[in-house]
């Protein structure tokens, strides 16, 4: 077989998401968050919902989200994504609305407007990108930073007694009432990123039908702020970020 | 039909007046003074109705931002509070402003700085017409005098936001948003279908159809020659505002030798002070701007060439004082009166602070 042979249409086993234009991405190689943009991509083109989506942009590495999946996008101010989508599917009951969150907007600056808009069982869907690191900043201590994981403000570690412990958001919205799916996947491994595809979409399905919210957490590597190379970042994940974030299901009801 | 006039405070006059203008959303969390705009709504439960959606929020901040998702789909959408929940909300009208999005808030002012008191206030002047937010943004800012202004200006925030795709503010204080008046509320308009939002903003987040590219509503830019043009932008529509927006009352002023320049509540109390002062032959005017930004000054230059002295009457320490000496130029003497803290003045103590400052 030679290389014509290879991408001749009838040979094609991976394409390029229609959705996804040819923006050059800003991430770093080896970063979480393509894979999941590409997933989101997919989703929304099996669905056909790209007429009625409309995506909110948080502040952090996703900042851009918007320039890569030709959809209508908002983009919020740090950590009020789910205020922006609160007002938009409450005014817009048939459109598919979601919020692309990294870990500092989310759990940090974000906290009241998460909470609150999963208490209110908004029919939103939250994608959650936890790295452990503010990645757009240059790599800071997180609410989810690991206990003794080194950041640039938390050069000696993380001490838990002084800087607080990791924050399990998931757990904490997994309790209220509002919400219909709160579950944990990743996207280190093929058989990983079909699993966050599934969920990904459930959780869109779920918005189209008014389950309330639901939040897909992605556990994720910034091999960048780690400062590790994406295979060892993929492997430290396993190792370190599992234990205390576990993947599966918290609720999906 | 008949004309329908009504007895309410102003506060019930905003509320009612959003469900008649056909708002889209209202999004709010309570404070003192203006908490009956909320409680209106939510008595009159306008989404059995007309549709609008009403919430409230767990802060001002998650409001504000609430507003600015309603804005990005096209929607008539607004929000209220009070001057420290105001404060709350800059970050979200500077995002709104530097998105070129409309909206309309309204700021029922209470005495600071800090939690201060509930009585009413004005000192939220500055904040309000210089910025309040970060970045070089302008808000367009209405200034009622009466329950019956309160309504009317829902109407009007919403058209000129809407031209100027800029967010608007409804200025106002405790004293008018308590007050109760005799109101003639407008009548019933449905709320606009998607369809007609589709073609009245095309730049709206509604999804986006097969024959337009993505619709993206953000503030961020990130390469500083296009950030340069943006900012170039905003200016060049806020001079626009400024040429043809401006919006004042006059009350004797044609024979008068000396002007109190005074909104909202403090305006009411200067048409007592005038009948007061002409009893005793001082032949005094009020010129009241209705909108605070863009402001009079070209009114306010002219008459600086008619009359002998100005003097504001403001419930602050002197903060709508620098725009009027601006437009006068250093022609004329012009002094401030105010109260602090929640105080009002009354009639005489502004006649007294005429005499003394002013007529001499």
């Amino acid at each position: 077989m030679d290389t014509n042979n290879i991408i001749s249409p009838e040979n094609l086993v991976y394409a390029k998401p229609e959705l996804m234009n040819n923006n050059h991405m800003h991430y770093c190689p080896g970063c979480s968050h393509g894979v999941v943009h590409k997933v989101i991509a997919e989703v929304i083109r099996e669905l056909e919902l790209q007429e009625k989506t409309i995506g909110i942009a948080p502040v952090g590495c996703a900042v851009f989200a918007y320039k890569y999946l030709d959809i209508d996008w908002q983009e919020a101010a740090h950590g009020r994504a789910p205020a922006l989508a609160t007002a938009t599917k409450r005014l817009l009951p048939d459109k598919m609305v979601f919020t692309y969150q990294g870990d500092g907007d989310l759990a940090a600056i974000g906290t009241a407007e998460t909470i609150h808009a999963a208490n209110r069982g908004e029919n939103i869907a939250i994608i959650f990108i936890n790295n452990g690191i503010y990645g757009m900043t240059g790599g800071q201590m997180a609410p989810t930073t690991l206990k003794g994981m080194k950041t640039s403000t938390s050069p000696d570690g993380r001490d838990v007694q002084t800087m607080g412990n990791p924050l399990k958001i998931l757990d904490l919205v997994a309790l209220l009432d509002g919400v219909c799916l709160a579950t944990r996947t990743s996207v280190h491994t093929a058989a990983a990123v079909k699993k966050t595809r599934r969920m990904i979409k459930l959780a869109f399905e779920n918005s189209m039908a008014g389950k309330g919210t639901s939040i897909v957490e992605v556990v994720s590597t910034c091999n960048a702020g780690w400062k590790m190379t994406p295979a060892d970042a993929n492997d430290w994940m396993v190792e370190n970020m599992f234990p205390v974030y576990p993947i599966g299901d918290l609720k999906n009801i | 039909m008949s004309e329908e006039i009504t007895l309410m405070k102003g506060n019930e006059a905003v509320a009612h007046a959003a469900i008649r203008y056909g708002v889209d959303g209202y999004f709010g969390y309570p404070i003192t003074p203006q908490s009956e705009i909320i409680e209106t709504l939510m008595e009159a439960a306008p989404w059995n109705t007309t549709g609008m959606v009403v919430l409230q929020a767990e802060s001002e901040v998650a409001a504000i931002n609430m507003v600015y998702g309603g804005a990005s789909c096209g929607k008539y959408v607004m929000t209220s509070s009070s001057s420290p929940g105001i404060s709350l909300k800059q970050e979200g009208i500077s995002y709104m402003a530097g998105a070129e999005l409309p909206g309309l808030i309204v700021n029922v002012q209470r005495g600071g700085p800090g939690l201060g008191t509930i009585q009413p206030s004005q000192a939220d002047y500055f904040q309000t017409v210089k910025g309040g937010g970060h970045g070089d943004y302008r808000l367009i800012t209405l200034a009622p005098n009466s329950v019956q202004e309160m309504a009317d200006f829902v109407a009007l925030g919403f058209e000129l936001a809407f031209k100027y795709r800029n967010p608007a503010m409804i200025l106002t204080d405790g004293v008018i948003g308590q007050m109760m008046e005799k109101v003639k509320l407008p009548e019933q308009r449905r709320r606009r279908t998607e369809q007609e939002i589709r073609e009245q903003c095309p730049w709206a987040t509604l999804g986006k159809t097969a024959d337009r590219e993505p619709n993206i509503i953000t503030s961020l830019e990130l390469d500083s020659a296009v950030m340069e043009k943006n900012n170039e932008r905003f200016q060049a529509k806020y001079r626009v505002v400024e040429e043809n927006e401006v919006r004042y009352e006059e009350v004797k002023c044609e024979d008068a030798d000396y002007l109190l320049v005074a909104f909202g509540s403090a305006a009411r109390i200067c048409l007592k002070t005038i009948s007061l002062a002409r009893e005793e032959g001082i032949r005094v005017g009020l010129l009241r701007p209705i909108t605070l930004w863009p402001f009079p000054t070209k009114v306010l230059n002219e008459y600086a060439g008619k009359v002998k002295g100005m003097l504001t009457v403001e419930l602050n320490a002197g903060q709508m004082i620098e725009d009027v000496r601006l437009a006068v130029n250093g022609k004329i003497p012009v002094e401030h009166y105010g109260r602090l803290g929640g105080i009002v003045p009354t009639p005489d103590g502004v006649l007294e602070a005429l005499k003394e400052k002013i007529v001499k």
